[in-house]
């Protein structure tokens, strides 16, 4: 069953990712052609509400729809009314009420698309009395980063890359649904800060690869109980034996929250160097979601090298979001010419 | 009826402000007098609260002195003690008086709590001496905990010399202050900064060394965790002058709670695990902690409608506590009231007037349970001016009947008289 919602990768299950994935090939190929559009969403309406900046996200989400034939309507905190004292609810209610059929929710804080579920489900209940007033709203809610918490779309397309990347460049093709079956996948870095770890940790372990998170204890979660990862602070050791490193970004402002001495130290304790990356078999894939920090969590020379799928991330974003969005708005039809 | 000294059946006839007779089979007190019928009730000295939030001055928006007074009296309370985090802050003789000028005509007893330090900041003491001389017998920058040691040693000595009560919300801002939940698990999970338990057996370990040290009276606000609760366990086996309370909230609710992304569910400390529920518990069975207190504290809906981040911590409880400690903690009536009555009426400092045992003489200061009286919480119909209760939608069994202020029935028949 197709969920309503997409706040968290675990919405989709085994099944759901498959899908997502198969139809993100269709839309691999849309984009392809000479107009890259298709009119699957013709007439829906798919806001952009982004309460933090990401103009990479943002864009990658607003080029799906419009490949799809929706209308877009974006809203970003810089032009919004909470500074004017008006609460998160009233903004998405007010949006709502201009007809909205899936919001694409972004904020600093977990949780707020969870949230804006919850208001649209429960909008012109008894009490509700906020713009509009509307007996409930059928819209989806499309989780597009909340704080620390999840990257649902981010993962589905990291998923797509290493899957058909593996099988593109070395012809592995493995048995679905659980695509990522046997792979050692390490993720490096700012997990405990990171919503794209949470989700990719889920989707990958989901498609059946063995994580490894590879961080320094400042930067793991106070708990990583029920997580289905190990945990290692050897770089070598892990980029020698994975067939993907997923490096995440490091902010700088760590270093002055006590999570870390120095960049410097990072970069030679955990960072991707030329002279580490040499350990990397030969056909391991390095990752990352953007923004890279050259020099900091990686070496230019291996964001460029052969094994980087860092910009073939970038390129799978849209068609992996305009599968999410046909997969939760679409009729289910058949795919248009 | 039940209270301090056991329990019996009678009636009480009150006059004036105080009870004239408690005697089974009393048969009116002439004419105009107003009879209330207590049918399969519990009869109980007024409740007391050692901790609500009446945000007035400065934030009437959220709830004003007279609205949170009446919420109390529909609780069942007969006192409640005004926590000083007001705008401004009740941190001087002048507040304390507007304070108590506001109180008035409400519809219990608002005893002001005075602030420890000028403006809460937690650097310079606040004249206590003046605050103690009107009546102010609890100093607390609750909200805030005493950050600096050396602060908080001199605010015990002072105290001492007053013979008032120091209270201390106990968390390590330090290792709490960027949090917004329970740390562990759960919160690893949502992606949500935790508080962790440490940081309140950290503080609670100082402020019980301090007090050893000074051997000045404390009172620990709202314990949440079962670390802070063994740490108040081995202080009273040492003998140290320490008192402690817990919230309804912090009960029978666990941070399970947060996984809805509800700020409803914000609130400092934060809900725990069910473990620290079980470790309360035993607290309140064998004793540790001596009273039940709300942390009354009203947000208003645009405080609450926001991102976890940005909401405002506190979940309004004067109407739900006593429905709560009756129906779900599985204590007999007479320890819930020892709890929620003459206990906390005794670390207030309140014993002649509040709390007392229901006998001839004593102030009218009563409440009237009915312990088999099913309800279910409604947010709307709360009559705190805010609706930030964590308790909608529960049925809850047991529920105050009737109110009596300094003889008034200020509260017939679950309906607030004035």
């Amino acid at each position: 069953m197709t969920p309503r919602h997409l706040l968290s990768v675990s919405d989709l299950g085994l099944d759901g990712i498959d899908e997502v994935l198969r139809l993100a090939d269709t839309f691999v190929e849309v984009g392809r052609r000479p107009i890259p559009r298709v009119p699957a969403l013709r007439g829906k309406t798919v806001a952009s509400v982004f309460f933090e900046d990401s103009t990479r996200t943002r864009l990658s989400f607003e080029t799906a729809a419009k490949r799809l034939s929706a209308d877009v309507m974006t809203f970003t905190s810089s032009s919004s009314s909470l500074n004017k004292g008006e609460s998160l609810r009233d903004t998405v209610l007010t949006l709502e009420a201009m007809g909205v059929d899936a919001f694409v929710v972004r904020h600093s804080c977990a949780g707020v698309p969870a949230q804006v579920a919850g208001w649209l489900e429960s909008a012109g209940g008894p009490g509700a009395g906020g713009p509009g007033g509307q007996a409930g709203s059928a819209a989806s809610v499309l989780n597009a980063g909340d704080g620390a918490h999840e990257h649902p779309t981010q993962a589905l397309l990291d998923c797509f890359t290493i899957s058909r990347e593996r099988e593109r460049r070395f012809g592995h093709s493995p048995a679905r649904p659980a695509v990522l079956s046997g792979l050692r996948i390490a993720i490096v870095g700012d997990i405990r800060h990171s919503r794209v770890a949470r989700s990719n940790v889920i989707a990958f372990s989901t498609l059946g690869a063995s994580v490894t998170l590879v961080a320094p204890p400042t930067l793991l979660p106070p708990s990583l109980a029920g997580w289905p990862v190990e945990v290692s602070h050897d770089m070598d050791a892990v980029v020698a034996k994975s067939d993907v490193v997923y490096l995440l970004r490091l902010q700088s402002e760590r270093m002055n929250e006590q999570f870390l001495p120095s960049l410097r130290e990072y970069t030679a304790t955990f960072g991707l160097t030329a002279e580490r990356a040499r350990l990397l078999g030969p056909s391991a894939l390095v990752m990352h979601p953007g923004p890279v920090r050259r020099g900091v969590e990686i070496a230019a020379e291996v964001a460029d090298s052969p094994s980087s799928v860092i910009t073939t991330q970038v390129a799978n974003g849209v068609a992996v979001r305009m599968a999410v969005l046909y997969l939760l708005l679409g009729s289910g039809a058949q795919v248009g010419a | 009826m039940v209270d301090a000294s056991g329990s019996r059946r009678a009636d009480v006839l009150v006059k004036g402000e105080v009870v004239a007779e408690v005697e089974p089979g009393l048969s009116g007190g002439g004419p105009g007098t107003v009879v209330l019928d207590a049918g399969g009730c519990i009869v109980a000295p007024g409740l007391v609260d050692l901790h609500a939030h009446l945000r007035e001055p400065g934030a009437e928006e959220a709830e004003t002195i007279e609205t949170g007074a009446r919420a109390a009296a529909l609780g069942g309370y007969t006192a409640i003690v005004a926590m000083p985090n007001t705008k401004p802050a009740a941190d001087s003789a002048a507040v304390v008086r507007h304070v108590l000028d506001l109180a008035k005509g409400a519809c219990c007893d608002v005893r002001p709590a005075g602030a420890i330090t000028v403006g809460r900041e937690g650097r310079l003491l606040a004249p206590m001496a003046e605050m103690a001389a009107l009546g102010v017998q609890i100093f607390t920058d609750d909200g805030n905990c005493v950050q600096d040691a050396s602060v908080m040693r001199r605010a015990l000595e002072y105290a001492s010399g007053l013979g008032v009560v120091i209270a201390d919300h106990c968390e390590e801002p330090t290792l709490a202050g960027a949090g917004w939940m329970n740390e562990g698990e759960l919160s690893s999970l949502l992606g949500l900064p935790g508080r962790p338990a440490v940081s309140e057996e950290i503080m609670v370990r100082r402020d019980l060394a301090l007090a050893r040290l000074t051997g000045a009276r404390l009172h620990l606000l709202h314990l949440s965790s079962a670390l802070a609760l063994a740490a108040v366990r081995e202080a009273r086996a040492e003998g140290i002058a320490v008192t402690a309370e817990v919230t309804p909230h912090h009960l029978v609710l666990t941070e399970e709670a947060v996984r809805s992304y509800d700020p409803l569910f914000k609130v400092n400390p934060p809900l725990r695990t069910s473990s620290d529920l079980a470790a309360l518990l035993t607290g309140l069975l064998d004793g540790t902690i001596d009273a039940i207190a709300t942390d009354h504290a009203p947000h208003p809906p645009e405080a609450k409608q926001v991102a976890f981040s940005e909401a405002a911590p506190g979940m309004v409880g004067l109407e739900t506590a006593l429905g709560i400690a009756l129906f779900e903690l599985g204590l007999p009536a007479e320890r819930v009231l020892a709890l929620m009555s003459w206990q906390p009426a005794a670390i207030a400092g309140l014993s002649g007037s509040h709390g007392g045992p229901v006998a001839p003489g004593a102030p009218a200061n009563l409440c009237v349970i009915d312990p088999s009286r099913q309800w279910k919480v409604v947010a709307a119909a709360l009559a705190s001016r805010s609706h930030n209760t964590p308790f909608a939608g529960r049925e809850i069994t047991g529920k105050v009947r009737h109110t009596i202020f300094a003889g008034e029935p200020v509260v017939i028949a679950e309906e607030a008289q004035r």
